[in-house]
């Protein structure tokens, strides 16, 4: 479904993605994991179509399109979400203006009409009650002033509500405590599907204790290094990354 | 039966007007002579059947104007305007009016689509030389503002054109013409005090709160008077009135020079709240055409606790020069001023205010949103002062820059003054860009890029758009939307 061929990239003429090939079929969940510098934000800015980002080579194909020939909205509309490790405050903007904008973005771009107000309501409703986001932090401006975890709780509630076709997720599990971490990795898992699938970007295992995945990659200087199941999460989280950090030297 | 009549005298002064458009041959004697003399004074104040005193009025200014130098310490440019090739009175059209909506700018007319407005409408704002839609329309209009007033009339509010004041209400023009902007003020204000062509009067009388927001869109005689627009708004005490004007619609106007005066006067714990959404033609994609909007606009606040509050939604015009101001004169009064001004393109703004504070315990507010994208410059110019006697003044000001893209400028200049030392002037000034990454967040989730920056501006301004009217206000977002489009790649 999501494949990636040979993939090179650069910001400021700084390489970080060194030849990247990954293929991530539906219905599965992939972890990436790495040591830090390894490129893994890196891939997943590419994949979304940062502007700061040049592609030097390489193909990102979804469900047989090119998305390197797509505007990041474009690939948005296309079905791929971005879990932010840091999601950006925007003052003034309402988060459920912000998610109603981006809901009827896409339905709009499928052909449907926008949601009405009751329909939309009872879908955030929803979704928020199950990652326990309460209805006051919906009435703030979109991040300001939202604590570490409500930032991570806030994207996989877009996340939920945009029902993607691949999802990434970047250190989703990056400041968040343990509490929050399992009901973020059981919004998560709510979403898995056959139809769908995930790239879990992430340095620990512990993540993958309550997202469970299907597929491991180690990804060092820029390239999968080593693919392998759940059990590869488990060695690395043992002896560290100094063996793949070195292969590739 | 005086409804009847009035409308029957309003179509016909409509016909009048119309053969100044040109499609019956003009009467020359209805023209002033292009040029600016004082004859041509003469001529505008005898054509309205003006008193001796007005007439008088005028003169002085005019004889003030010739001694006067324009102004040039504001931050915008332009080529120098010869006011002797203006006509000052019925300006003729430099070029034949269009016959159908087929000879309107196209981009035009797709902003007047984008803004939900009816076809009739589009064309008497286009300026279609129709004179059958036009009368229709203005029917229409007559018998809604004949409602209109005739609800004022019960609540003892005067509400009409200049010109209709000065026939029917002569004492309360002369009392207070003038006592908020000299006639002396400043060059256009001045210039305006010599020429001016109508505008609108209001008065409340004591204790009356105006039952509906007054809106320029019911005055008739709208017609060819926006060059010099003159304004007079009293509230008495104790009286409340808020006041629309302008309108979203970009309006189509021969006249590139507009020098507009507005006064308001507030008595004894009266209020006035004055709302205006200004969205003239900033000119094309190059820069060319435009209009010049010099405009003085000035509230005093003269009786104690009175209020008088300015909210501007700008994003029209190739220039705007604007600082509503209030006078704060009245013990315990208060001032505000809330701001959002929108350039793109080439366009111009040098905007603010004034809160001079004179009174004891008076207080002023200014919130100021000014978003600058394309190659346009946006400045916000204000002062703050406190006299010596005006103890206890208060004041708050706030004033935000966005920037959109990196061909813009957005400048602030801040004078304040305080001659006493228990004045208290706060002051805060920030200038921020759409970040990479606001924009970047918005696109992921599907956003296109116009979209993501009307979102963002949208939410950059609300704390001022909410001080809007709600209708005002919805409109409002609207035309901010439309006025970006364009401003990102």
């Amino acid at each position: 479904m999501l494949e990636i061929k040979n993939l090179s990239a650069s910001i400021q003429d700084k390489p970080i993605l060194d030849g990247l090939s990954l293929c991530v079929h539906a219905g599965e969940v992939a972890a990436i994991m790495g040591p830090n510098g390894s490129g893994k934000s890196t891939l997943a800015y590419v994949i979304a179509g940062k502007p700061d980002y040049e592609v030097k080579s390489g193909e990102i194909f979804l469900d047989g399109e090119n998305l390197l020939e797509l505007e990041p909205n474009e690939r948005a509309l296309k079905g791929v979400f971005l879990a932010f490790q840091y999601p950006t405050e925007i003052p003034g903007v309402g988060a459920m203006t912000f998610l109603k904008a981006a809901l009827n973005a896409q339905r709009r771009a499928r052909g449907e009409s926008d949601l009405t107000t009751p329909d939309f309501m009872r879908r955030v409703r929803e979704a928020a009650h199950a990652l326990k986001v309460d209805q006051e932090m919906l009435r703030r401006p979109l991040n300001v002033g939202f604590s570490g975890g409500e930032k991570k709780r806030f994207e996989v509630l877009q996340m939920a509500l945009l029902a993607p076709r691949v999802g990434v997720l970047d250190e989703t599990d990056s400041g968040l405590d343990i509490d929050a971490l399992r009901i973020v990795a059981a919004g998560v898992n709510a979403l898995r599907d056959a139809n769908r699938a995930f790239l879990v970007i992430t340095h620990y295992q512990r993540l993958l204790d309550h997202i469970k995945p299907d597929v491991v990659h180690v990804m060092s200087k820029g390239r999968i290094v080593a693919t392998g199941g759940p059990e590869l999460a488990l060695e690395l989280e043992r002896n560290g990354y100094r063996d793949y950090a070195e292969e590739v030297v | 039966m005086a409804a009847v009549q009035e409308t029957v005298d309003r179509v016909r002064s409509i016909d009048v007007d119309a053969y100044k458009y040109g499609f019956v041959s003009p009467i020359e004697s209805d023209l002033a002579p292009k040029g600016l003399s004082e004859d041509t004074v003469r001529f505008i104040s005898e054509k309205k059947g003006e008193p001796e005193w007005l007439l008088e009025w005028r003169l002085e200014a005019f004889r003030r104007w010739r001694t006067m130098e324009e102004p040039t310490w504001a931050r915008v440019t332009y080529p120098p305007i010869d006011y002797q090739a203006i006509y000052y009175f019925a300006a003729p059209k430099s070029g034949p009016a269009p016959k159908s909506l087929d000879e309107i700018d196209p981009e035009l007319l797709r902003t007047y689509a984008k803004l939900g407005i009816p076809l009739i409408e589009q064309e008497i704002l286009a300026g279609v030389e129709r004179p059958r839609v036009a009368v229709d329309a203005v029917f229409d209009s007559v018998s809604i503002a004949t409602t209109f007033k005739a609800e004022l009339a019960k609540a003892g509010v005067i509400f009409c054109s200049f010109s209709e004041a000065v026939r029917n209400h002569p004492e309360l023009v002369r009392r207070y013409l003038g006592t908020v902007v000299p006639a002396t003020d400043n060059f256009y204000a001045t210039l305006n005090s010599a020429v001016f062509s109508d505008g609108s009067f209001v008065y409340v009388p004591p204790g009356v709160r105006c039952p509906m927001e007054l809106s320029t869109y019911f005055r008739i005689n709208e017609r060819n008077t926006g060059q010099f627009e003159r304004t007079l708004i009293i509230a008495d005490k104790g009286a409340y009135v808020s006041y629309l004007e302008g309108c979203t619609a970009p309006k189509r106007d021969e006249n590139q020079l507009h020098a507009a005066v507005v006064e308001l006067i507030t008595l004894d714990d009266a209020e006035i709240k004055y709302s205006t959404v200004q969205n003239w033609y900033p000119g094309d994609s190059q820069g060319r055409g435009g209009i010049y909007n010099f405009v003085t606009k000035r509230g005093d606040c003269r009786g104690a606790r009175s209020k008088i509050s300015w909210t501007q939604v700008e994003t029209g015009s190739a220039i705007t020069w604007k600082y509503p101001s209030c006078i704060l004169r009245g013990e315990a009064s208060r001032g505000e001023f809330y701001s959002i001004a929108i350039s793109n393109g080439h366009q111009q703004v040098d905007s603010g205010t004034k809160m001079i504070h004179l009174g004891r315990n008076t207080t002023s507010r200014i919130i100021s949103k000014g978003v600058a994208a394309g190659k346009s410059q946006n400045t916000y110019r204000g002062q703050v002062s406190a006299h010596r006697l005006a103890t206890g003044t208060r004041n708050f000001t706030n004033c935000d820059s966005l920037l959109i893209g990196h061909e813009c400028g957005a400048h602030t200049v801040p004078y304040i003054e305080a001659k006493n030392s228990s004045a208290v002037i706060e002051h805060e000034a920030t200038t921020s860009k759409v970040s990479e990454e606001q924009m970047f967040y918005c696109l992921q989730r599907g956003l296109s890029a116009e979209e993501a920056t009307a979102l963002i501006v949208n939410g950059f301004v609300r704390d001022v758009l909410q001080q809007l009217p709600m209708e005002f206000a919805v409109e409002a977002q609207k035309l901010i939307s439309i006025s970006l489009e364009g401003s990102v790649g």
